[in-house]
């Protein structure tokens, strides 16, 4: 019960998400009604070009909904300044960053943007909620290192520390767990788990690991061909949504071990 | 913060540096002057009159000249780099010496074009300068416009770039058409001076050329948060169209002047950056701007001190100097380093 009054940081109302050109519009995805709750781990997991990076890019605003409406804390997505948006919505994106002569500490304190003065100055508080996420994310050692000197691992830890800089209700992250090795993927989305439990924030990602996210997210947006569905993983290995995933000539979701399998 | 406390010494070398830069500067030329000479014509009178004049009105304006040529394109450099997240961007991508150019060669080489009727109103120091800045405006207009339609930066890259091949096209066919006189002329002004300033025209430089290191300096912030990449910017609530605006309009302002007086200055813009960002360890712009403002500063000096060829009577193309002596430096500061700072 007490899961249901949690507060909703992001809802949609018959959300359709696609593109438009002068002549035509080209709907990738309709209905789509999903609430994302204040302190949930929601994976977004779905086939290549079924829309995921769509769906991610019109709910931060780079691309406007073809269709319904999308609430951030109750206000219209649309009605968001940007300096507004940036206080309560902070992205992790794939593309790499332009500079990596940054220290980790000067990345991270960069989070603090949308707060800081004219010239970018850190105050005090500035720099305690700096120090905090480099703890939360155990970058802490890291912090005088050049962006350079890291792996895709530790970078990655440095993005989401910057993320969590940014002190925003809402964390998007697209795809964090590509290029990284089968452990440290693990370790990042159960860092993800461990941040939305601890700081009570909303994390959403998408990824394609979906074992990983079947058993560490507390909801899981499966995006398919027909229809999107939001719900616990449990209930959705229970109502089969997995096994129209993927085309099922070469695969086949196992519910008993909650991971696919390749058919032999 | 411990950022400053690192930097404080840098600095204050720097500073100390370009005082010193700057009276060795003044004190060097085809004529000797005795140091204390020298003094005494900056802080009073002297006797020597023409001493007096050497000082005040010849070196002291072009030691200052370069200090403004050091600092304003250095720092213009650095904002490109940072904006376009390209190193070999300069002050000049958008296109700004090549309209000034065509605005020079437009005076200087257009008089066989238009007849010689213009002849006597054209081909004056001023109405170079005014070509110049004209040229220069207008090129740079037109990108202007043209960026706030397109959406990817890059793409002003693009048509800066193609910009300054259509002017230099102009220039070809002007040069075709003209005597050896005025050609001569046109190459003049492209090797560059910084002693031809009057205070008059040191005055105008100087307060376009505030005006715009003020407007660079509003834009540390939005070029710190341009080094994650447009999209991240754009995530910590940058409106990137207005911010690449500032960045532009500033450089115009420092680039466009700079070389509408002094003629284009090569390399500066480009190499002091990276000489700043190799030095400093860095690329956060609070530490980087201030420090390419002197270093800037002291390198046009250096330069300018050595295009003087002391104890003689010439003096060498200043563009020249400005390569034979920054090349060598950066190419040596990469191989020290092994690794480009960005």
């Amino acid at each position: 019960m007490e899961q249901n009054k949690k507060h909703i940081i992001l809802k949609t109302d018959n959300l359709s998400i696609g593109y438009t050109s002068k002549a035509s519009k080209s709907v990738i995805a309709s209905n789509i009604n999903i609430a994302l709750k204040k302190g949930e781990l929601v994976g977004v997991i779905g086939a290549n070009g079924i829309g995921k990076s769509t769906l991610l890019r019109t709910l931060t605003k780079v691309q406007n909904p073809l269709n319904g409406r999308i609430l951030i804390n109750d206000k219209a997505l649309s009605k968001y300044a940007p300096i507004e948006l940036a206080k309560v919505m902070s992205l992790v994106l794939t593309e790499p960053i332009v500079s990596k002569n940054l220290s980790v500490f000067e990345l991270v304190a960069l989070g603090r943007q949308p707060y800081t003065n004219w010239v970018g100055n850190l105050s005090k508080t500035d720099i305690e909620i700096v120090n905090q996420a480099l703890n939360q994310t155990n970058i802490s050692t890291l912090k005088d290192k050049k962006c350079f000197e890291l792996s895709d691992g530790q970078l990655q830890k440095v993005m989401i520390s910057r993320a969590l800089a940014q002190d925003t209700d809402l964390i998007i992250l697209d795809e964090p767990t590509t290029h990284l090795d089968m452990y440290h993927k693990a370790y990042i989305l159960k860092l993800l788990q461990k941040l939305a439990n601890d700081t009570g924030k909303t994390i959403l990602f998408s990824s394609h690991e979906i074992d990983l996210a079947i058993q560490l997210c507390d909801t899981l947006i499966v995006m398919t061909e027909t229809h999107v569905v939001s719900d616990q993983p449990c209930n959705l290995i229970e109502k089969g949504t997995f096994d129209t995933l993927f085309p099922d000539d070469l695969i086949a979701f196992d519910s008993v071990t909650g991971s696919f399998r390749v058919k032999k | 913060m411990a950022e400053t406390k690192t930097y404080s010494i840098a600095f204050l070398v720097l500073i100390v540096l370009l005082i010193l830069c700057f009276f060795i500067n003044i004190s060097l030329g085809s004529i000797s002057i005795p140091n204390t000479a020298i003094f005494n014509s900056l802080f009073g009178k002297i006797d020597n009159t023409s001493w007096q004049h050497i000082i005040m009105d010849y070196r002291l304006p072009k030691a200052l000249t370069a200090i403004v040529v050091g600092s304003g394109l250095g720092i213009s450099g650095l904002m490109m780099q940072t904006l376009f997240r390209n190193p070999l961007a300069g002050p000049f991508v958008l296109g700004i010496t090549s309209g000034a150019s065509l605005g020079v060669a437009v005076v200087t080489m257009g008089a066989s074009l238009f007849g010689g009727a213009m002849l006597g109103v054209l081909a004056s120091k001023w109405s170079i300068v005014i070509a110049a800045t004209l040229g220069s405006f207008l090129v740079l207009l037109t990108v202007l416009v043209v960026s706030t339609k397109v959406r990817d930066t890059m793409a002003i890259l693009i048509i800066g770039l193609m910009f300054g091949s259509i002017s230099t096209a102009v220039v070809n066919v002007l040069s075709y058409f003209s005597s050896a006189e005025e050609l001569q002329q046109y190459y003049f002004w492209g090797f560059g001076s910084l002693g031809s300033l009057s205070w008059h025209e040191l005055l105008i430089l100087f307060v376009i050329y505030t005006l715009g290191l003020l407007l660079s300096l509003t834009s540390i912030k939005t070029l710190n948060t341009l080094l994650l990449g447009e999209n991240y910017a754009k995530s910590l609530g940058l409106n990137i169209k207005q911010s690449r605006l500032l960045i532009i309009i500033a450089t115009s302002l420092l680039a466009g002047t700079i070389t509408a007086f002094t003629g284009p200055i090569a390399f500066i813009g480009l190499a002091i950056p990276h000489m700043t960002r190799q030095i400093f360890n860095t690329s956060n712009h609070k530490i980087l701007l201030p420090a390419v403002f002197l270093f800037g500063a002291i390198v046009m000096l250096v330069c300018d001190s050595i295009s003087q060829l002391p104890n003689s009577d010439y003096t060498l193309p200043i563009n020249a100097i400005t390569s034979l002596v920054g090349a060598p430096v950066v190419i040596w500061l990469l191989v020290r380093k092994r690794k480009m700072m960005f």
